[in-house]
């Protein structure tokens, strides 16, 4: 087969599997769109600004477990692309993205709309190419798709300049089924020894934890999570881009753990006397301060990546390995060992766990007039019973959402959390909509975030994507006013969202459907209305309480057992205390 | 403490940048970086000169290995290994006891004079880094136009070798 450089780009996407490709076009990628109008296995959706292309291609991937890939033109668009790259990036997921580049005779001369592509995402992507030969186009795509999608996985992009894929010039095309690359090795398998070690540490521990996280998803072991967790009755938590992957519904998960977790995930890391980490990577989010952490502990740590082990908290026994073949092996191990676990002292450690699970530390004002924002999420679980794909922005909704809409499957929880990208909900939503066209996709946002690309609701139109827009709108970019009211004396500054705009008719403009509440009363009619709408966009603009803070939290310098409680778990504690129940 | 990587990286164009780029961007001490190619026109063979703590240092093996560019690395400190640098030196050498001097000295040194002017000397020196210090030291400051080093290459003691 003699194929152009532009038809190369396209018959291998199909060769690949892959069915959707979000893009923009311009001047650099103009040849590949032209190949790209010729045919339609490949369903190109053009969003409405770059950084809506890389968040939507994100999403489709978190979803489906599969590389999102996007085409952008050179210069403009390509840097309109690095947020979303680097949002890839920090959360490890594979994305594949072809940035057009300037013809290569004219690379280094400031050309019209010439930046240096792989200069500006390298330090953001798992790796980059440019494209320097025709001859090695095809390969070249291969080793992305290869190195974005194994071992821990990431971003990559292939920049390719305007010549390469000229129309006249024609050569061989055969897909590269399989590629070698001597100098990346993404397959670890976890040492034995290390695994039998673990597994003896793990039994013979008499205050256990298991803290897992966004590996889990990404590396397929949900099941194997499950069933090894079940085996042993200990005690889980997951961190913000785990959650999903053991069920949070399971009474064997005490909830998320964290700055925003919940108290007792946060009090029994503190006082477990072994840490079993599998897929997680110690962020700063989750230590709280590091001398601090898991004092009484010593640590497990499994992880694709060498370089996550003993990174900010160091192991006691590290295993660098993938976490379905490594919970595999020990799952065996398990069925095997003649070692019991101390079952009175797990008991007693339960009891703990009771204890601080009984201060209610979500608990929040059920009796306002105002629609407090953790009731909203709760209708929203309520009404897609709990089996819905929620994207969400970055903020204190975002935070609501993971408290308040437990997810028992992996893949349905999609948020940035490394990066913590305003903006993402919406086009990943759209994306994920793409890739699941008969689920319910919601995105939770707030009246900041969706604003920063709600450009995406005419993409959501032209290619009927009817996600649901869950706007928590507390008129203030709330996650900051909060560490405006608990670390700088409540002076509010610049986080007031001065002329809003009126989201119904910004969603009616859009071709949309815009619904306001601002009563409580109301929230359940206006949430069912918006489902019921199996084929349209809603907004769904819910006006809660402009105050609201997210408890508990663990602020700078403090550990797990230091947590900003809200007043609510205050008297609760105290009566507690009052009762003897608690000491 | 001062640790000595050495990296097999293919000889791509970017890879430099890639490396360089980690290091600034990481907050790592770099001291001196050499690369050239090997005998393998696609492999490039660099020397990286890093100071800090054990654990920051595991950190930078692990994270120089995982650039998709980097084939094979070794942290030379810890093996038996040989440590060189070269350097040139260019000195004012104007009056015969000032030419004399310049030779005695460099005779012990075991350093050779390349390039000689009316005026000026051009030395090769090669040695570990405070054999090249000593020998800038006992230069007088005043004499010296320039010096260029190359940095730092290691290659392990023996049998054992950083090889494909
Ligand atoms: C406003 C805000 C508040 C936040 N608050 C919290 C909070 O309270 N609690 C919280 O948990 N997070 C919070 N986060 C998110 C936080 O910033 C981090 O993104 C998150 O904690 C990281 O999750 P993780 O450790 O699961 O790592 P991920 O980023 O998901 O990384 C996964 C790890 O698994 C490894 N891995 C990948 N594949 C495999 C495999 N196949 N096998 C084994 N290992 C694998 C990777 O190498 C990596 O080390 C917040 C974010 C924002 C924006
Ligand atoms: C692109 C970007 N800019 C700035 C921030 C910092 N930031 C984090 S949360 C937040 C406020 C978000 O406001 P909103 O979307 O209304 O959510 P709320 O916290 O009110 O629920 C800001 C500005 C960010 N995360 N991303
Ligand atoms: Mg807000």
């Amino acid at each position: 087969m003699e194929l152009s450089g532009s038809e190369i780009i396209i018959q291998f996407l199909k060769d690949e599997g892959v069915k959707h490709l979000f893009g923009y076009p311009g001047g650099a990628v103009l040849h590949i769109y032209d190949a790209l109008q010729k045919q339609d296995d490949v369903m190109h959706i053009l969003v409405r600004h770059e950084q809506g292309a890389t968040h939507a291609a994100d999403g489709y991937a978190r979803a489906t477990g599969k590389p999102g890939v996007c085409l952008v033109t050179s210069g403009p668009g390509a840097t309109n692309a690095v947020t979303g790259i680097a949002t890839a990036y920090m959360d490890s997921i594979p994305l594949v993205v072809l940035t057009g580049q300037v013809p290569s005779h004219a690379i280094g001369s400031d050309a019209f709309q010439e930046v240096d592509a792989v200069g500006v995402t390298r330090p953001c992507v798992k790796h980059n190419f440019l494209v320097k030969d025709l001859n090695k186009l095809a390969e070249t795509l291969k080793k992305a798709f290869y190195v974005a999608t194994t071992g821990r996985p990431g971003p990559v992009v292939v920049d390719i300049p305007k010549d390469i894929t000229a129309p006249h010039i024609k050569i061989p095309y055969v897909y590269p089924e399989k590629i070698e690359m001597r100098s990346y090795n993404p397959n670890f398998k976890g040492h034995p020894r290390q695994i039998k070690r673990a597994l003896e540490l793990l039994l013979g521990a008499k205050r256990p934890m298991i803290y897992s996280g966004g590996g889990i998803i990404m590396g397929e072991a949900s099941e194997e999570l499950r069933k090894f967790v079940r085996k042993l009755g200990y005690p889980i938590t997951q961190t913000l881009m785990g959650l999903g992957a053991f069920p949070g519904t399971d009474p064997q998960f005490i909830g998320m753990l964290g700055m925003h977790g919940t108290y007792e995930a946060n009090m029994a890391m503190h006082e477990c006397d072994v840490l079993f980490c599998i897929g997680a990577r110690f962020d700063d989010r989750i230590t709280g301060v590091t001398s601090k952490f898991c004092p009484y502990a010593q640590i497990i740590h499994v992880d694709i990546d060498p370089a996550s082990i003993s990174k900010t908290i160091n192991a006691d026994v590290p295993i660098v390995g993938g976490a379905r073949q490594v919970l595999t092996e020990m799952l065996k191990a398990l069925d095997k060992t003649e070692l019991k676990i101390d079952k009175s002292a797990i008991d007693a450690w339960w009891k703990r766990i009771a204890a601080w699970q009984s201060q209610d530390s979500f608990a929040y004002d059920k009796t306002s007039e105002l629609i407090q924002p953790q009731a909203a999420v709760e209708e929203l679980y309520r009404v897609t019973k709990g089996d819905a794909y929620i994207t969400s922005d970055v903020g204190q909704h975002q935070m609501y959402a993971a408290q308040f809409y437990p997810f028992d499957k992996p893949r349905r929880w999609i948020n940035s959390g490394g990066l913590g990208t305003m903006g993402f909900g919406l086009p990943a939503a759209m994306g994920v909509k793409l890739a699941f066209p008969d689920k319910d996709v919601a995105c939770i946002t707030g009246e900041g975030s969706i604003q920063m690309c709600i450009q995406e609701l005419s993409t959501c139109l032209q290619y009927k994507t009817p996600v649901k827009i869950i706007n928590l709108n507390n008129r203030y970019l709330g996650m900051v006013r909060q560490w405006q009211e608990f670390f700088y004396e409540k002076r509010y500054s610049h986080v007031y969202m001065d002329s809003l705009p009126d989201f119904v008719k910004l969603a009616e403009a859009y071709g949309h459907v815009g619904i306001q509440v601002d009563k409580p009363a109301d929230l359940h009619d206006a949430m069912v209305e918006a489902f019921k709408l199996k084929d349209r966009t809603v907004f769904l603009d819910i006006i809660t309480d402009q105050e609201a803070n997210v408890y508990p939290m663990i602020s700078a310098g403090k550990a797990h057992n230091e947590m900003d409680i809200s007043p609510l778990q205050q008297l609760k504690q105290a009566s507690l205390k009052a009762k003897g129940e608690l000491v | 403490m001062r640790h000595i990587v050495s990296l097999l990286v293919e000889n791509e164009a970017g890879a430099l940048s890639r490396i360089s780029g980690l290091f600034s961007a990481r907050g790592y001490n770099i001291e001196s970086l050499t690369v050239a190619t090997t005998e393998d026109s696609t492999l490039s063979r660099m020397t990286i000169i890093t100071t800090g703590s054990d654990r920051i240092i595991e950190q930078i093996t692990k994270q120089l290995n995982k650039l998709v560019d980097v084939v094979k690395l070794q942290d030379m400190t810890e093996g038996n290994f040989i440590e060189r640098e070269m350097m040139f030196v260019k000195v004012k050498a104007d009056g015969e006891s000032k030419r004399a001097e310049i030779h005695r000295l460099s005779d012990i040194f075991r350093a050779r004079i390349i390039d000689v002017t009316d005026t000026t000397f051009c030395i090769e020196l090669t040695g570990s880094g405070d054999k090249l210090d000593a020998y800038i030291k006992a230069m007088h400051e005043n004499n010296i136009v320039e010096v260029v080093r190359s940095g730092s290459m290691g290659i392990l003691r023996g049998e054992k070798a950083l090889t494909l």
